[in-house]
């Protein structure tokens, strides 16, 4: 950035310290202009923006500490250096209390002017920066990735928001694969700590003895193949939050550990003494039953209630279905950009077929179904015949009527895809031997497609 | 237009006519020297013990020593300031006809240091470049090698190179109507 696109206002009642300094910063490239008093300068900082004000602290009518508060009270961004003379050092060190950012004594030494004036600019640069670099960041973290418009995921969505203003330590519950990460991520994103990381703990993952070391770290050689000290995932999180997933997984030694890092927010490395401070917010999750392990004595009941302060339930897919459509076109826009295929859109017997099907595996289930169809499936559009086998099989037929025959057909032919055409199996499931399902496949004229 | 610089005072240790070169070289001007009887008591400062430079510029300005279609500097020893600050090596009239510069802090004495007599011609013919170049509207230039970076110790002076860099040639070229082509 020029200069020039910078602008410094001199106030002072000289006329001839307005003009030296006027000339000094012209040559330095600035845009400047000046003001003999406080009216003038507090008229021309509405009428044009500066980004420094050097203040003669004394002046007739306002003073410059008083001029100080009002300039500032116009432009937040304005930086003041006050102008003063020896004998008034005192009240340039008031002007500091104020909110100046400097002062300088009259005559100003050229070298130290130019540094303060490098410094603000410089500084104000990095200001700059930063927002840019917030700005970019917060754009990164737009989840779109949780799509929805029905009540179940607009409330989720409320509750997001409420609890990302806080710490509360949030507990997040639902069946397998209905985006608990998404909305961890999400509360991160949403929440004061999210130019820090977000670390995620696959609590299900990881064996008891290496979940230790991941989490607190390890000196060198606190165990065999320790040849360095590592940093665990709580204090890499450190000013940001961590996710634990699949925390009812947790063994009951390290439920004893986590216990004490939330309580204490504090811990030591693994095979080390010392003691390690962390500023991290905890978001947990879970598929299981956590009250009924807290009665089977499975789950430590005040590690339950410390984790337990702020609960989110995520509806499973099936509870939702009015979402289906979006989530559906937002996974083939998705997969589109990625696989470079110019796939725009989902026949309408697809998406039918999308809507009517139950998704025990909720998300990412469907994630996966319309991944597959777009990979299989021929641009423009996914059809019926593109989408996972089993759902077109059980529900791409419709009863033709609610009659008993109609119904009887259906489940016989959900029964057989299931257990791929294997006849055995399936009379075996539908309590009917296996001559009898010949007959039936016979007379429902039921293929294997 | 021409380049005249006005030896005003104790410019006799500096050999001239290499500096006349070093500054047509500069701008690709014709520079003379010619020597200036001046009285700059009137903007002498008893408290601060230092001439105003600003006021000598005004000095020069009126005294019809400026002749047309050229551009005049200064060459002194006083030891200048203007107003508001400590001291300057020199001040110019910006995109104007006037400028003073002064060896007074540019002598390694000044420093306690031994005297170097190549090294303060040097330092003399930076300072003339640099405050003629103002007069051609050039403004500092952030590159610490060019002439015309602003510098506030002699130290600077040293680090840059008595000429323009290609950045402030083009400016000149430009407000000069490609006179240096």
């Amino acid at each position: 950035m020029n200069n020039n696109n910078y602008g410094i206002l001199v106030v002072d009642d000289e006329k001839i310290v307005r003009e030296s300094l006027y000339k000094w910063f012209l040559e330095d490239g600035y845009r400047v202009d000046t003001a003999e008093n406080a009216a003038e300068a507090l008229r021309k900082l509405q009428s044009a923006t500066f980004d420094i004000a050097f203040v003669d602290i004394k002046m007739p009518g306002m003073d410059g500490l008083e001029l100080q508060r009002h300039l500032k009270e116009i432009d937040k961004s304005l930086t003041v250096v006050i102008i003063t003379a020896f004998a008034s050092v005192d009240s340039a060190v008031r002007a500091l209390k104020d909110g100046a950012y400097d002062y300088v004594t009259k005559p100003i030494d050229p070298d130290e002017l130019t540094h303060i004036v490098n410094n603000i600019i410089n500084q104000k640069k990095l200001l700059t920066e930063n927002i840019q670099l917030r700005e970019k960041i917060d754009e990164l973290t737009q989840f779109d990735e949780i799509v929805g418009e029905s009540s179940q995921i607009k409330k989720v969505f409320e509750l997001i928001s409420t609890v990302a203003k806080t710490d509360t330590t949030v507990l997040i519950r639902g069946e397998s694969g209905t985006g608990k990460e998404l909305v961890a991520r999400a509360i991160h994103a949403h929440s004061s700590r999210k130019y820090f990381p977000i670390i995620p703990v696959n609590c299900g993952a990881i064996n008891d003895n290496l979940l230790e070391s991941e989490l607190f770290g390890h000196e060198k050689g606190a165990f065999t193949g320790a040849q360095y000290r590592r940093k665990g995932k709580f204090e890499m999180a450190d000013g940001g939050s961590i996710f634990f997933d699949e925390i009812g997984c947790v063994s009951e030694r390290l439920q004893v550990d986590l216990l004490r890092v939330l309580e204490a927010k504090q811990f030591t490395r693994v095979g080390g003494e010392q003691v390690i401070n962390v500023d991290v917010r905890v978001i947990c999750a879970t598929n299981r039953d956590i009250e009924l392990a807290v009665k089977e004595g499975k789950f430590r009941e005040d590690l339950y209630y410390r984790l337990n302060v702020f609960t989110i339930f995520l509806p499973p897919l099936r509870e939702r279905k009015s979402d289906i459509p979006q989530l559906a076109n937002h996974f083939m826009k998705k997969f589109s950009q990625v696989m470079n295929k110019p796939v725009t859109q989902i026949d309408p017997e697809a998406m039918d077929v999308l809507v009517r099907y139950d998704w025990p595996g909720n998300i990412r289930e469907l994630a996966n179904a319309v991944e597959r169809a777009m990979v299989v499936g021929k641009p423009p559009q996914i059809r019926k015949e593109d989408l996972p086998f089993q759902l077109i099989n059980i529900n791409g037929i419709k009863p033709a009527s609610d009659s008993i025959e109609e119904i009887e057909k259906i489940h016989i032919l959900k029964i057989l895809n299931q257990y791929n055409w294997n006849i055995s199996k399936s009379a075996e499931v539908l309590d009917i031997d296996r001559a009898t399902l010949y007959n039936k496949i016979n007379k429902f004229n039921l293929k294997n497609r | 237009m021409f380049v005249e610089i006005l030896g005003a005072r104790n410019f006799e240790k500096l050999d001239v006519g290499l500096l006349c070169i070093e500054v047509k070289s500069a701008f690709n001007l014709e520079v003379s020297f010619r020597k200036a009887v001046m009285d700059f008591g009137a903007t002498f400062d008893a408290n601060r013990l230092q001439y105003n430079s600003t006021q000598i510029l005004h000095l020069l300005l009126n005294s019809g020593k400026i002749q047309n279609d050229s551009k005049a500097i200064i060459l002194t020893d006083l030891d200048l300031f203007v107003p508001i600050l400590t001291y300057v090596f020199g001040e110019a009239e910006l995109n104007g006809r006037a400028a003073i510069a002064s060896s007074h802090r540019l002598h390694n004495e000044y420093y306690g240091l031994p005297k170097n007599e190549p090294l303060l011609q040097t330092r003399t013919t930076k300072e003339i470049i640099h405050e003629l170049g103002h007069t051609f509207g050039l403004i500092h230039c952030k590159d610490y090698m060019c002439v015309m970076h602003s510098s506030t110790y002699v130290e600077d002076i040293d680090l840059k190179k008595a000429s323009l860099c290609i950045s402030c040639k083009d400016k000149l070229e430009i407000l000069d109507g490609n006179r240096l082509k």
